[in-house]
C-alpha cells in the first residue's frame, strides 16, 4: 500500500513544497503553464490511451474554458466594455456575454460546456460507429473550424489576438508574486485531484471496460454493453479536464487567443502524451510537462531548429518507444531484473 | 423460446438465408450443421442483431429482436460465442469474466475498484476448469483455452439462450473431449445452440440437428434420423464427411 | 442575382483542388488506412514546383513527379512499418510534416510567394474565368484517370484486390509491397498535381497544405472508404457547400456549418456515402 502510493507522494511533496520555494516566480509561472497542459495531457491518456479515441481536438476544450474564464476576468476589471471592443467599434456588450460576470457561471461554463459539446459530439458520433482515423479527422476538423469561428467573431472574441492584459482574479493582483504562487498551488492541487481520480478510474471495473473497448468495440457490444456510451462519458469526462485546464491557464498565462488551440496545439498534446507514454496516465503527464519545458528552452535558443527537433522526435518516439518514456522505463527495469 | 420465422437475408443479391423457420424450446441442446457458407453464422448474427434481416420476424421469450440493438439483446439473455475467439488480452483470465459477469450494472457503479471474484465468476472459472489461470493475461491463452474462457463469459452472464459458432474447431482431440463435457453440463440447465461441422462429435454430444444449406433448412431431427437422410448425405455428408474426418488432427 | 452564381465558380474550384486533394487521400488512406498528416506537405511541394518552373503546362508532370516520389520515400522509409497500427502513422507523418514545412521556410522563405498565372488563363466566358476553369478540367481529367488505372489496367485491379483482401491478393501472387508503393507514388503524385492548381488562386507559402488538409479529410470521411463516386460527390457538396456557407452567413461560421452538415451526414450514413461491404470484427 505505501510503496504503491510512495512515487505520488513524492512527487507531490516536490511539486506542492519544494517547487514554490525554490523557482523564481518566472519560472514557477512556466511550471504552472506546463501543469495546465499535463491536465489536457491527462485527460487524452484516458480517451485515447485507455479509451483508444484519438482525439486530435482537445484544444477545442481547452479554449471553451480559456474563453470562459478570459470574458469573466474582462468583465471582472469593472470600466465599461472590454477594451478590444472598444478597439473593434461594439457599442454594447453582447448578450452572449452578460451571464461571465458572474464567476460560478463562467468557471461552471468553463468545465460543463466542454463536457455538454463532447457529449452531444461523442453520441452523434460513437452511436453511428465512427471510430479510430474517422474521429481522430473528425475533431481535428471541429479544432480547425473552431479557429476559423474565434478569429471571425472579432467582436465577440478579440479575434486573432484573443483576449490579454487581465489584472486581477478575485480581488487579487494577478501580476502579484503571491497571487502567482497561489494559482501555482491551485493548478498543481487540481492536477493532483484528478490524476488519482482517473487513476482510480483507470483501475476500476471501468477501466477495464474501457480497455475492453479499446481493443474490441464490437466483442463488447455482445457482453450487453453500450460502447457508445462508455466512450461518450469518458470523452466527455477528458472534455471537462481540458475545460478546466483551459480556466486555469488564462490567469496562470494572462492570454488565450485562438493560436493557443487550434490543430496543431492539439496535436501537440497528443503527441507530448505519446512521448510520456500513452498507456500510463503517469506518462501523459510527464510527456506534457517535459514537451512544455523543451519548447520553452529549445525554441526560444533554435527557433526554426526546434520544429526540425521535434518533428524528429515523434519519428523518433513513433517508430522507436510506442509506449513512450514509461514504456522504455519498464522495459529497461525488466532488463535489469531479470 | 426463441421463434424464426420466414427468415431472409440477401447481401448484394446473394440470398445467405432464404425463409428459415427454426423453433428451439427452452432447455434443449440443438446442433445446427451445413456446409460452408449454408448461412449458419449468418442465422446466429440474425439473432444477435449484428446482421438485420430483409424479412422475417425472430422472437425469443416473448420479445421481438429484429431492429434492436446488440446490447440489448444481450440483456435479454442471448449470448454468443465467434467463430474466431475474441477475448481480452490486455486483461487477465478473471478480469474477463469479471466484465462479463458485470454487465447488468449500472454504468456509474463500475468507478469502483473489483474486489474479489463474485459467485457467477467463480463458477464460470470452476465450469471451465481455469481457475490455475486466473490471474494470467488472456493473451497468454491457447487457442482451447481461449475458447473456454469465451464459453466462460458466457456462462458468467447467465444467459438464457447461449449461441456457440464452431466452439471446437481448431482443437486438439483432448480438448474436444473437454468441451464436449462442458457442453453437455451446459445444457442440463440452459439452452444451447451449436455450430458445429464434426459428425463424430454430433454422435456423441447432439440430441437435435437442424441441416441448414443454400440458407434454407433442409432437415430437422434426431442424429441418425439426419444422418440416414439422402438429401442430407448429397449435400452435406456426402461432401463432407471425408473432410470432416480429415480434419481431425 | 450575379453574387450568388459568382459563388458558383468558386465553390466548384474549390470542390476541383478539394477533389485533386482526397483523389490522392483516398488512395492512401481510403485503400491502405493510413493517415498521412504530410499529404498536406507534397501539395506544397507541388506549389513550389509550379513557382520553380515558372510554367504551368510544365510543371504539371513535373509536380506529379516530385510529390509522387517524396511520397514512395515516405512509404518505404517509415509508413510501411505501421501499416498495423494506422493511428500512430498520423503522428509519425505529422512529424514528417512539421519538418518539411521548416524546410520549405529554410529553402523558399517564410513570406507567401505568388506565382504568376499564364496569359492565356486571363479572361473568362460569362461567369467562369479560364483559371477556374482550367482547376476544374484538371480535376476532371485526374478523376477520369484514377478510374481507368483502377480499372482498366492491371496494376489497377491488383491495387483494387490488395485493398479488398490484402491477405488473399498477398497468397494469391500479389506483390503486395510494390503495389503499396506504387499507390503511395500515386496518390502523393495527385497532391503534388494539387499544389500546381492551388498556384492559380492564391499565394504559395509553407503552410499551404495545412489550410487544405483537414477539409480533404473531411472528403474521404463523407466519400466513404476508398470510393470513387463517394469522393467526387463529397468534394464538389463540401466545395460548394464552403463558398455558400461563407456567402450566407459570414465567412468565419462557414467551417462549423460543413463540420455540422458532415456529422449530419453520417448520421443518415455512418460509413460515409458508398461501402465496400466487409466482414470484420473488430
Ligand atoms: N456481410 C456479408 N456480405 C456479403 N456476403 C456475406 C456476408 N456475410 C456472409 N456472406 C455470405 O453468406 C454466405 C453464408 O455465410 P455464413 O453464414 O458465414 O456461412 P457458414 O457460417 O454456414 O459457413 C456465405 O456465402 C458468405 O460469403
Ligand atoms: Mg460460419
Amino acid at each position: 500500500m505505501i510503496r504503491r502510493h510512495l512515487p505520488f507522494a513524492t512527487v507531490a511533496v516536490i511539486a506542492l513544497v519544494a517547487a514554490p520555494l525554490l523557482l523564481e516566480p518566472f519560472r514557477l509561472g512556466l511550471l504552472a503553464k506546463y501543469l495546465c497542459y499535463a491536465i489536457v495531457a491527462l485527460g487524452i491518456g484516458l480517451a485515447w490511451g485507455q479509451g483508444g479515441m484519438l482525439t486530435l481536438g482537445q484544444g477545442v476544450f481547452f479554449g471553451l474554458g480559456g474563453y470562459s474564464m478570459a470574458m469573466y476576468l474582462k468583465l471582472a476589471e469593472g470600466g465599461g466594455l472590454p477594451d478590444f471592443m472598444v478597439w473593434s467599434g461594439v457599442e454594447e456588450l453582447p448578450a452572449l456575454w452578460v451571464p461571465f460576470a458572474n464567476p460560478v457561471f463562467a468557471l461552471g461554463m468553463a468545465v460543463l460546456g466542454p463536457v455538454a459539446l463532447a457529449l452531444v459530439l461523442g453520441t452523434l458520433v460513437f452511436r453511428q460507429r465512427v471510430r479510430g482515423a474517422y474521429f481522430a479527422i473528425l475533431t481535428q476538423a471541429l479544432a480547425a473550424a473552431m479557429v476559423i469561428l474565434l478569429v471571425g467573431q472579432q467582436g465577440l472574441t478579440g479575434g486573432t489576438n484573443g483576449m490579454t492584459n487581465f489584472f486581477e482574479l478575485f480581488g487579487q493582483d494577478l501580476a502579484e508574486d503571491s497571487t502567482q504562487r497561489g494559482l501555482y498551488l491551485v493548478v498543481a492541487g487540481v492536477l493532483g485531484v484528478l490524476y488519482l481520480a482517473t487513476r482510480q478510474l483507470v483501475q476500476s471495473r471501468y477501466g477495464r471496460l474501457l480497455v475492453a473497448v479499446r481493443d474490441g468495440e464490437d466483442r463488447v457490444r455482445f457482453l450487453g454493453y453500450d460502447p457508445a456510451l462508455v466512450k461518450t462519458v469518458t470523452f466527455a469526462a477528458s472534455a471537462g479536464m481540458a475545460g478546466l485546464a483551459g480556466a486555469l491557464f488564462v490567469p496562470v498565462v494572462g492570454i488565450i487567443s485562438p493560436a493557443l488551440l487550434g490543430v496543431v496545439p492539439s496535436l501537440e498534446l497528443v503527441v507530448a502524451v505519446a512521448v510520456g507514454g500513452r498507456h500510463a496516465l503517469a506518462g501523459a503527464v510527464l510527456g506534457a510537462v517535459v514537451m512544455g519545458y523543451a519548447k520553452t528552452a529549445l525554441s526560444e535558443q533554435f527557433a526554426g531548429g526546434w520544429l526540425y527537433l521535434q518533428g524528429a522526435l515523434f519519428i523518433l518516439v513513433m517508430t522507436l518507444a510506442p509506449k513512450g518514456v514509461v514504456g522504455l522505463a519498464g522495459r529497461l527495469r525488466r532488463a535489469r531484473t531479470t | 423460446m426463441l421463434e424464426l420465422r420466414d427468415v431472409h437475408v440477401v447481401f448484394d443479391g446473394f440470398r445467405a438465408l432464404d425463409g428459415v423457420d427454426l423453433t428451439v424450446p427452452e432447455g434443449e441442446l440443438r446442433f445446427l450443421i451445413g456446409p460452408n457458407g449454408a448461412g449458419k453464422t449468418t442465422l446466429i448474427d440474425v439473432i444477435t442483431g449484428l446482421t438485420r434481416p430483409t424479412a422475417g420476424s425472430v422472437r425469443f421469450g416473448g420479445h421481438d429482436l429484429v431492429g434492436r440493438k446488440e446490447h440489448r439483446i444481450v440483456r435479454l439473455g442471448v449470448g454468443r460465442t465467434f467463430q474466431t475467439s475474441v477475448v481480452f488480452e490486455e486483461l487477465t483470465v478473471v478480469e474477463n469474466l469479471d466484465l462479463a459477469a458485470s454487465f447488468r450494472r449500472p454504468l456509474w457503479s463500475l468507478a469502483r475498484r473489483r474486489r474479489g471474484v463474485s459467485e457467477a465468476v467463480a463458477e464460470a472459472l470452476a465450469r471451465t476448469g481455469l481457475e490455475e489461470l486466473a490471474e494470467r493475461s488472456a493473451g497468454v491463452l491457447s487457442h482451447g483455452q481461449r475458447q473456454w474462457l469465451e464459453i466462460g463469459m458466457l456462462l458468467a452472464q447467465r444467459p438464457r439462450l447461449l449461441l456457440l459458432d464452431e466452439p471446437v474447431a481448431g482443437m486438439s482431440g483432448d480438448e474436444r473431449e473437454r468441451t464436449g463435457e462442458l457442453l453437455t453440463q451446459i445444457a442440463a440447465d440452459h439452452t444451447v445452440i451449436v455450430v458445429e461441422h464434426d459428425m463424430e462429435f454430433l454422435r456423441r454430444h447432439a440430441s437435435t440437428v437442424t441441416v441448414l444449406h443454400e440458407g434454407k433448412v433442409l432437415v430437422e431431427g434426431s442424429v441418425e434420423q439426419v444422418s440416414a437422410d439422402p438429401r442430407v448425405q448429397e449435400v452435406y455428408l456426402g461432401r463432407r464427411s471425408t473432410d470432416a474426418v480429415g480434419n481431425r488432427p | 442575382m450575379p453574387a450568388f452564381l459568382n459563388q458558383l465558380p468558386i465553390g466548384l474550384s474549390i470542390g476541383a483542388v478539394l477533389l485533386l486533394i482526397a483523389l490522392g487521400l483516398t488512395f492512401t488512406f481510403g485503400q491502405m488506412g493510413v493517415i498521412n498528416m504530410a499529404h498536406g506537405e507534397f501539395i506544397m511541394a507541388g506549389a513550389y514546383t509550379a513557382f520553380l518552373l515558372g510554367d504551368l503546362l510544365a510543371a504539371l508532370p513535373v509536380a506529379f513527379l516530385v510529390a509522387g516520389v517524396m511520397g514512395l520515400v515516405l512509404e518505404r522509409a517509415a509508413i510501411r512499418h505501421f501499416y498495423r497500427r494506422p493511428l500512430d502513422t498520423l503522428l509519425l507523418t505529422w512529424g514528417v510534416s512539421l519538418v518539411l514545412q521548416q524546410l520549405a521556410r529554410d529553402l523558399f522563405g517564410a513570406p507567401n510567394v505568388q506565382v504568376p498565372a499564364p496569359s492565356w488563363l486571363a479572361g473568362g466566358v460569362g461567369i467562369l474565368p479560364y483559371n477556374r476553369l482550367f482547376i476544374m478540367g484538371l480535376a476532371v481529367a485526374g478523376v477520369v484517370a484514377v478510374w481507368v488505372y483502377l480499372t482498366r489496367t492491371k496494376l489497377g485491379r491488383r491495387t483494387q484486390a490488395v485493398v479488398q483482401n490484402r491477405q488473399l491478393a498477398a497468397t494469391s501472387g500479389i506483390d503486395t509491397g510494390r503495389v503499396d508503393m506504387l499507390t503511395f507514388f500515386i496518390g502523393s503524385g495527385l497532391a503534388g498535381v494539387a499544389g500546381v492548381a492551388l498556384t492559380l488562386i492564391g499565394p504559395v507559402g509553407p503552410a499551404l497544405g495545412t489550410y487544405y488538409i483537414v477539409d480533404a479529410f473531411l472528403v474521404v470521411v463523407a466519400g466513404g472508404l476508398g470510393q470513387l463516386r463517394g469522393a467526387v460527390l463529397a468534394a464538389i457538396a463540401l466545395g460548394l457547400l464552403n463558398s455558400y456557407a461563407e456567402f450566407w452567413s459570414d465567412a468565419s461560421l462557414a467551417k462549423v456549418i460543413v463540420f455540422a452538415v458532415v456529422i449530419a451526414f453520417l448520421q443518415v450514413r455512418p460509413q460515409g456515402l458508398f461501402v465496400l461491404r466487409s466482414r470484420v470484427l473488430t
